[in-house]
């Protein structure tokens, strides 16, 4: 945004820079997504035992990450806006282990 | 300058622009009074499309947790009721959707530099791709009806229970389940449709905001420096891209290969 020196957060509070990504690095992503798409169709076909679930989930959650961080602009945004996406996972997270542990305290295997 | 607004905010005579140290700083009608710069303004509009992504990720979490527990406790009905799914159609509208993605953030990148043409066409596509996806849905899911796989009174559970023979191997092409778990594929059914209905749902309703967003776009309301409707809307549709990159190896991928073990 500018140049001189702004100590006080007067001028940009947030130092959200307003970064425009180019087609270009759009591309790069949309080819990266495109290949992991083919790699993990391929690899459901291979018996991985128990890692096939965890190579697929381990390729969509890289995917996501990346659309997270250069379709959606996150990269370049805030720490505010960061913090806020983090926060939308972790309270996932969260959900799932709390759930996770009551059903698998209660009654796990015996319905 | 103090942190306050002691001018009230006027179009066309701004008398804070001064206090921008760049030359650059352009204020627009659209600079909301209670903003103190653009750029605060921009950042709000983010942060709160965020809160409602968080929502969202909540929304969808409760049926990803519903696939989770399920699949532990029915594994063996999931595998079968996922091998029935055609792998292709999935691939396929993954590839569409991630397109559909690609050419909204080009969209984005259009309007950042102003190029009505190019914003607008990438909107088209953008929708074009989305009723793809939709279309491919639609196959999907009469193979569905026609197959008595929709959950409810007309479900069948015939194709558990005795898998046909493949003519190659002279086999079943899956592992036969008792008929108490053969009934437990209705509740694979049913997360199947939830999750991809809810989904489709979302991108409906994006195609339908995608036909005014193109027509205010036509008008160059986002090619005069104004990109925020856009901007979000964009993270809206990245949003149901990521739902879709987890449905996708949640429902059709990770249980093949049934007759390994």
């Amino acid at each position: 945004m500018s140049d001189h020196h702004d100590a006080t957060n007067v001028i940009n509070p947030e130092h959200s820079e307003h970064h425009i990504v180019t087609p270009f690095q759009y591309t790069l992503v949309f080819g990266t997504l495109l290949l992991f798409t083919g790699i993990t169709v391929g690899a459901a076909y291979v018996d991985l035992g128990v890692l096939n679930p965890i190579v697929a989930l381990g390729i969509a959650c890289f995917k996501a990450v990346v659309v997270i961080l250069f379709f959606m602009h996150v990269k370049y945004q805030s720490k505010l806006v960061k913090m806020t996406v983090a926060a939308g996972f972790f309270t996932f997270i969260v959900l799932i282990t709390m759930t996770l542990t009551d059903y698998m305290s209660r009654a796990w295997g015996l319905w | 300058m103090a942190n306050t607004i002691t001018a009230p905010h006027a179009e066309g005579a701004h008398q804070l622009a001064g206090d921008h140290a760049h030359g650059e700083h352009i204020v627009l009608p659209q600079h909301r009074h209670h903003f103190e710069t653009e750029e605060q303004q921009r950042e709000a509009g983010s942060f709160g499309m965020w809160l409602f992504l968080l929502t969202e990720i909540m929304f969808f979490g409760g049926m990803f947790f519903a696939y989770l527990l399920y699949r532990n406790w029915y594994y063996d009905a999931f595998v079968a009721a996922s091998n029935t799914l055609v792998i292709g159609w999935g691939a396929l509208n993954t590839v569409i959707l991630i397109t559909s993605g690609f050419c909204m953030a080009v969209g984005v990148w259009a309007a950042e530099v102003r190029n009505k043409k190019m914003l607008v066409l990438m909107l088209w596509l953008t929708t074009i791709f989305g009723i793809a996806f939709l279309g491919v849905k639609a196959i999907e899911y009469t193979e569905k009806f026609e197959a008595h796989h929709v959950p409810g009174a007309s479900f069948n559970v015939k194709e558990f229970v005795n898998p046909p023979i493949d003519a190659k191997t002279g086999k079943p092409n899956d592992k036969p389940l008792a008929p108490d778990m053969a009934q437990r594929t209705q509740i694979y059914f049913f997360l199947y449709f939830a999750m991809t209905g809810m989904h489709a749902l979302h991108m409906i309703i994006g195609i339908g905001i995608l036909f005014w967003l193109i027509a205010r776009a036509n008008r160059g309301e986002f090619s005069a420096g104004y990109v925020a409707p856009i901007e979000n809307f964009g993270l809206y549709w990245h949003f149901v891209d990521i739902v879709w990159l987890f449905l996708f190896p949640l429902l059709y991928l990770i249980n093949r290969h049934p007759l390994a073990h």
